[in-house]
């Protein structure tokens, strides 16, 4: 996986409450199609009038914000269907890192497994940076020192379990972490064959 | 000995592989579901990656969401070569236990896992499918998770996790007549919002959940992704025993008694404590319907959309615009009368063989208005052929119902069955996202009773009224 140490670029804000993975890749972009394809799809009910015509009222259409890295994002970002293809479409757009008050809870583990950064923030604090989110300025995420400095502003500390914040910042993967761990593993099962043998079909 | 635990944490700790530090665990899984999308997708990245099934007898697959329900297909849609026949290889090839269409046993993951006893009481169950919150109506810690996720599951038979915050639903009071476990959960989420559940896994409990069938905790421990906990959890009783007694998977004999016992003592103690608690006194709640894009713009079916101008602030006001400019309704316009042209009665919501019951009560002796198209579709074979030997799919096919083949449908749009642009469905599904059941198409969730109601007047209905004096 690829790692995450600093991002500074653009931030487009999208504020609305519970955006939903649907909106972010709709599922026919998902059937029998390869992660690769998914930017092209990304936001499509918002950012397409028609197959190919863009909506010049999206955000990530204007001028400023097309190049944008980082998302600013209302509540509940995310939620809904689990699909991953949410996670590949913004990394396709070369979106690298999401900050919201909070996240629909699959898409912000998926996140992870991409080595995109989804960033939990007090609703205030995400309101101050969607206002200082213009076209063009710039923000910088530092993962090592867990800070964000907003265009004309000063740092602001976010927190990120140590666990992952480690995993991104070396680019581990994570099946490979717990193939290490693949003792603990066996050693778990051979006591819970003991306490639950119906779980372990003969 | 710890203090008061609840359903949750017991299962938790069961669980528990190893402290990974700063909050994330290492969690065992007892289940694997694959679907033809998300399923098939991680079985591919595995292949790539390079690793092996570590227990491919703990997994089994179905391919539930690409499969057409159209008879005349039997069952094979567009999407056949690239996602159904594949999965059944693969699976084949990794010696994971698949359900082919028309088969015994198979039908929507969510439907079939509890109906084969696949799915079991305090056991961790994961899906590509956000909707795997469903087991929990037997009692299951079960997630959706995604396709990398699911790839760890397949590979090391655990997840990296954080502990969820615990949050208790209780539902009290005596359930009026035609209001369900729907409403009950609509209600919820209407009153609650959809961001209620937020790092959360969900009990449900309360009287109403004691004297309620394992279908309808299933219906209810489904909707909590749409409140936005990836977890929601029914403590089993003997209701949940019952059902499963028997059941294909289900461990028998003397393994089956000593489950039981395991089981009982699963329930949350007395005074163990919740992050979060809701009450909602069920007496109060009236048969739901959604007005909006989100499954929290609901209201009771005698109420209004709401007007934006009353919102808390700005971003409500535009959210609600947004959503009434798409369901094209206006401000203040009562739900009740507004036409529809399609109903829908399915999906790992609604599908079992209860749901279709209260369907055909009010069914029973009527006709689909002219200009509705409406659909039943079973959410598996044997819940198919369950319905077909009580006679159910007489009457919704006499009413002018499609009696159509198990699987996700057009709740999801993934299969070719679409609502068209700019039409009106009552469905009894999950969501009712823009372009949900179709781009441009309106969604407005229901229950199946409600659902049938407006498929006979062709308008949303309150079926208490058209049901009066036949409760």
């Amino acid at each position: 996986m690829e790692k995450f140490t600093t991002l500074t670029g653009v931030a487009a804000p999208l504020m609305e409450a519970n955006i939903n993975t649907d909106i972010i890749i709709p599922i026919k972009r998902l059937v029998g199609t390869d992660r690769s394809t998914m930017g092209a799809y990304a936001f499509e009910p918002w950012r397409y009038r028609s197959e190919g015509v863009e909506n010049p009222d999206f955000v990530l259409n204007q001028d400023g914000y097309r190049d944008a890295t980082i998302l600013i994002a209302g509540p509940n970002f995310a939620c809904g269907s689990s699909r991953e293809g949410a996670v590949w479409a913004l990394d396709g757009i070369g979106i690298k890192a999401v900050i919201a008050p909070s996240f629909g809870g699959i898409f912000f583990n998926n996140c992870f497994q991409s080595g995109i950064l989804p960033i939990v923030l007090a609703p205030d604090v995400v309101d101050d940076f969607a206002a200082r989110a213009g076209p063009g300025a710039a923000f910088t995420i530092d993962l090592e020192a867990l800070a964000i400095t907003p265009p004309n502003g000063q740092p602001v500390a976010f927190e990120v379990e140590p666990f992952r914040r480690a995993a991104l910042l070396a680019g581990l993967d994570d099946v490979g972490m717990t193939l290490k761990r693949a003792d603990e593993i066996a050693a778990f099962q051979d006591a819970d064959r003991v306490d639950r043998p119906w779980i372990y079909p003969a | 000995m710890t203090g008061p635990q609840t359903l949750f944490d017991k299962v938790w700790d069961a669980h528990v592989v190893a402290d990974l530090g700063g909050g994330m665990n290492l969690i065992h899984v007892d289940r694997i579901l694959l679907h033809d999308l998300s399923g098939l997708r991680a079985l591919r990245m595995l292949k790539d990656q390079g690793h092996a099934v570590r227990h491919p007898e703990l997994c089994f697959a179905a391919p539930d969401h690409t499969v057409s329900s159209d008879p005349a297909t039997g069952g094979v849609g567009g999407f056949h070569e690239t996602c159904v026949v594949p999965l059944a290889e693969m699976t084949a090839a990794a010696g994971i236990r698949h359900y082919a269409m028309g088969e015994r046993g198979f039908g929507i993951l969510h439907v079939m896992g509890p109906e084969l006893g696949v799915t079991l009481p305090g056991a961790t169950l994961v899906c590509g499918d956000s909707h795997t919150c469903t087991h929990g109506g037997v009692g299951a810690f079960a997630m959706g998770i995604g396709s990398s996720e699911l790839v760890h599951a397949m590979v090391t038979q655990t997840l990296m996790q954080r502990k969820p915050k615990r949050l208790r639903v209780t539902f009290d009071g005596a359930l009026p007549d035609w209001v369900s476990a729907k409403d009950m959960i609509l209600h919820v989420i209407g009153r609650e919002g959809a961001a209620s559940g937020d790092g959360h896994a969900v009990e449900y409990a309360g009287q109403a959940i004691r004297s309620m069938s394992v279908e309808g905790r299933m219906t209810i421990c489904n909707l909590s992704i749409e409140m936005g906990a990836k977890i929601g959890m029914v403590a089993p009783d003997d209701t949940v025993f019952a059902y499963l007694e028997g059941r294909d998977h289900a461990p028998k004999g003397a393994q089956w008694d000593a489950a039981v016992a395991h089981w009982r003592g699963l329930a949350t103690d007395a005074g163990a404590a919740f992050d979060t608690e809701v009450d909602v006194d069920v007496a109060d709640v009236k048969p739901q319907i959604t007005w909006g894009t989100s499954p929290e713009h609901v209201i009771a079916v005698d109420g209004r959309v709401p007007d934006p101008d009353a919102a808390p602030d700005a971003e409500h006001a535009h959210a609600l615009r947004e959503a009434q400019a798409y369901a094209g309704l206006a401000p203040g316009e009562p739900i009740e009368g507004v036409g529809i042209q399609w109903v829908f009665i399915g999906s790992c919501t609604n599908s079992r063989v209860e749901d279709l019951r209260a369907a055909a009560r009010v069914l029973d002796g009527r006709k689909v208005a002219e200009g509705v198209r409406a659909w039943a579709v079973p959410g598996s074979e044997q819940t198919k052929a369950d319905a077909e030997a009580e006679g159910l799919d007489r009457v919704f096919k006499d009413a002018g119902f499609e009696w159509r083949l198990p699987g996700c449908s057009l709740c999801v749009g993934a299969n070719g069955e679409n609502v068209p642009a700019g039409e009106r469905c009552v469905s009894t599904s999950n969501r009712n996202f823009v372009g949900r059941q179709g781009p441009g198409s309106r969604t407005h969730l229901a229950s199946p009773a409600m659902a049938a109601a407006a498929a006979v007047t062709g308008r949303v209905t309150d079926v208490r009224k058209l049901m009066d004096g036949e409760a």
